[in-house]
């Protein structure tokens, strides 16, 4: 949707915007840049191409051959074979991980987890930007961003030690639930707890730094239309709902395609450092699984078929959501 | 006038006049917007404050529960113990080492590759974005990663850890982005001047993208800097450790004891101990965020230009 002029503007389209060709050049060059071949690309841009090197040899070698890796799905892998397998085994290891009970619990776990992160978390930074936005004092709005911002720059083992130490047994939650006259609960170690655990962590660490796209959304709304629906007489709220929400709409629904592109992907590495035997009935997802049977246990192929169902259903979903909104909002990644 | 936040547009109007004026429903609306805005700062902050006042606290106060918002029992002997220890020290080294040359490898391969495709008359170019760009939504996966690795020989060295991550398609855009918007004229005097390609790069564009190339270096130092796992995947050797991982089995193993055994405290690793080590891994992030923060804030507008 940005980019159609240039492409539109084919030989024909600029001849009749131009009426009669009036020299022999314009004639000329439209066809010829249609028929450069790759051997004259090259000879004018080696150099350019020359930059491409590394760069494209890094995405072959670190990017495209893990994807093509992902055969030994359907070979026998042998520690210390070819990264490609042994030999065919069909569909063995798909057969197994749909007959693997334990596959089907993390895969539950991690659906509850990403409905959780899209329901919960994706709309709250829409909610603190409109926020944001209602306030007068720049200075205010400034140190408000500034602080909030902070969690996002945190790795995420510092951010594991911080749930720690808020939930230890007299951690400061602890203390307000023993002084509301509760009993001091062991959150780490009760699956039930998992999940607010994780949206908890996840909301302080995100929320703030969600809100710059929105907040940049936000400033080019034309002034013009809040006076026009004042005019009209439309109170702060009705304002906010007939201006401010269509405004950065293209820009929710961008966001929310790359969030359900990343469903699936539920925070692996936070889920790692925070759980533990105890809390696998809720926290274990489908790639902690696939770690310890691949990287623990090390049965290579058939963690590789997880991982591989895993990444396709993340690949139809993304492609979906973009093909869906671009139907129906006309918004579209690409 | 444009460039004016909606918000403030009522104010412009009040003069001359008119009906608009705050209801009083509106105002109330300001005063608990402003509230709330104020406790979500707060509750941001909260788990830092938190953290200082345990590293500066005595293990007995912490342990019996009394240390929130201020030190109890306050000490600097838990910096003696962390800092006495030379793996820490080790490990803290590591992470400046693997920080340092892993965004240097980054910086030159983001950098030759955006400039490449951000020319538009480039053939192929298409197709070279598409190779980055579908990496976004598609990966290999953790065991084929890990099996490449191996098999590479990368395990244990500085390598595993620097090379796999070498590009973010997202920095990646944002230089595309950056350098599409680069002034063609200028380009074109450098080569009548007869500057060649690599001389443009080097002499014009790069010289005139500081703010760009400082933006992208301070986006994969931090996350260099904050990353763990690839070292806890591809190293063995707790000399090899970033401070990161350092940090994980600090807790790692004071949260195993916590669940096996109670809080049988003889193995147990202490809290001041984890949240002193925790202090010191962030404290590079904290004393340079202030001045990093709207660098960053650039960075990701220009990326969201167009992906």
């Amino acid at each position: 949707m940005t980019t159609p002029v240039p492409k539109a503007m084919t030989p024909t389209v600029v001849e009749a915007a131009m009426g009669e060709p009036v020299g022999e050049e314009r004639v000329q060059q439209p066809p010829r840049r249609i028929r450069q071949g790759w051997r004259k690309a090259v000879r004018r841009d080696w150099q350019l191409y020359s930059l491409l090197i590394l760069p494209v040899l890094f995405f072959v070698i670190f990017r495209y051959l893990p994807m093509a890796g992902n055969v030994i799905a359907f070979r026998r892998f042998r520690p210390g074979g070819s990264i490609f397998g042994e030999e065919w085994v069909g569909l063995y290891y798909v057969q197994m991980f749909i007959q693997d009970p334990t596959f089907w619990n993390v895969f539950r776990n991690t659906l509850i987890l990403g409905a959780l992160s899209l329901v919960i978390i994706f709309p709250l930074p829409i909610a603190l930007a409109l926020m944001l936005n209602e306030l007068r004092s720049r200075t205010f709005k400034r140190s408000i961003q500034t602080i909030s911002y902070l969690p996002h720059f945190m790795s995420v083992v510092i951010v594991a030690g911080l749930v720690f130490q808020l939930t230890a047994a007299r951690g400061t939650i602890n203390q307000i639930v023993t002084a509301l006259g509760g009993d001091a609960i062991l959150f780490m170690q009760q699956a039930e707890w998992f999940r607010s655990i994780y949206v908890g962590s996840e909301i302080w660490q995100t929320v703030g730094w969600g809100t710059i796209l929105y907040l940049a959304a936000l400033t080019t709304i034309d002034p013009q239309l809040y006076e026009a629906a004042r005019i009209d007489g439309a109170g702060r709220w009705r304002q906010t709902w007939h201006v401010t929400l269509p405004g950065i709409r293209p820009t929710i629904v961008v966001l929310l395609i790359l969030n359900i592109g990343t469903f699936m992907a539920v925070g692996f590495e936070k889920v790692l450092l925070l759980y533990n035997p105890l809390l696998y009935p809720t926290a274990d997802v489908i790639s902690t699984y696939l770690y310890r049977v691949g990287i623990i246990s090390s049965n290579f192929s058939y963690a590789t078929a997880i991982g591989l169902f895993e990444a396709l259903i993340g690949l139809t979903l993304i492609l979906s959501a973009n093909a869906i909104s671009r139907r129906v909002v006309g918004a579209s990644l690409w | 006038m444009t460039t004016e936040l909606p918000a403030s547009a009522p104010r412009v109007e009040r003069p001359v006049g008119t009906v608009i004026k705050d209801t009083r429903g509106y105002t109330v609306f300001r005063v608990v917007n402003g509230t709330a805005l104020l406790l979500v700062a707060a509750l941001t902050l909260y788990p830092f404050i938190n953290l200082v006042a345990q590293a500066f606290s005595s293990e007995a106060f912490i342990r019996s529960g009394q240390v929130n918002l201020w030190p109890r029992g306050f000490n600097l002997t838990t910096f003696d113990i962390v800092t006495s220890d030379p793996m820490f020290w080790r490990n803290y080294g590591n992470t400046v080492v693997y920080t340092v040359v892993a965004t240097a490898i980054a910086m030159v391969l983001t950098t030759t590759f955006a400039y490449a495709i951000s020319k538009r008359h480039l053939k192929g170019r298409t197709v070279f974005i598409g190779i980055a760009v579908f990496t976004m939504f598609f990966n290999g996966g953790l065991i084929p990663n890990y099996v490449l690795i191996n098999t590479l020989g990368m395990k244990n060295t500085l390598w595993a850890i620097v090379i796999p991550n070498a590009i973010s398609v997202f920095n990646l855009l944002v230089m595309k982005s950056f350098f599409e918007n680069f002034s063609t004229e200028l380009e074109e005097a450098a080569e009548i001047d007869g500057l060649s390609t690599y001389g443009k790069l080097w002499r014009v564009v790069l010289p005139l993208s500081k703010a760009v190339i400082a933006t992208m270096v301070l986006f994969y130092s931090v996350s260099f800097w904050n990353s763990w796992f690839s070292a806890f995947l591809y190293m063995d050797r707790a000399e090899l450790y970033p401070v990161t991982v350092y940090l994980r089995n600090l807790i790692a193993a004071a949260t195993v004891v916590q669940g096996a055994a109670g809080s049988d405290s003889a193995a147990q690793i202490a809290s001041n101990v984890q949240a002193v080590t925790m202090l010191l891994t962030v404290l590079p992030i904290i004393c340079v965020y202030p001045f990093i923060q709207k660098y960053f804030v650039s960075g990701v507008m220009l990326g969201a230009v167009k992906q």
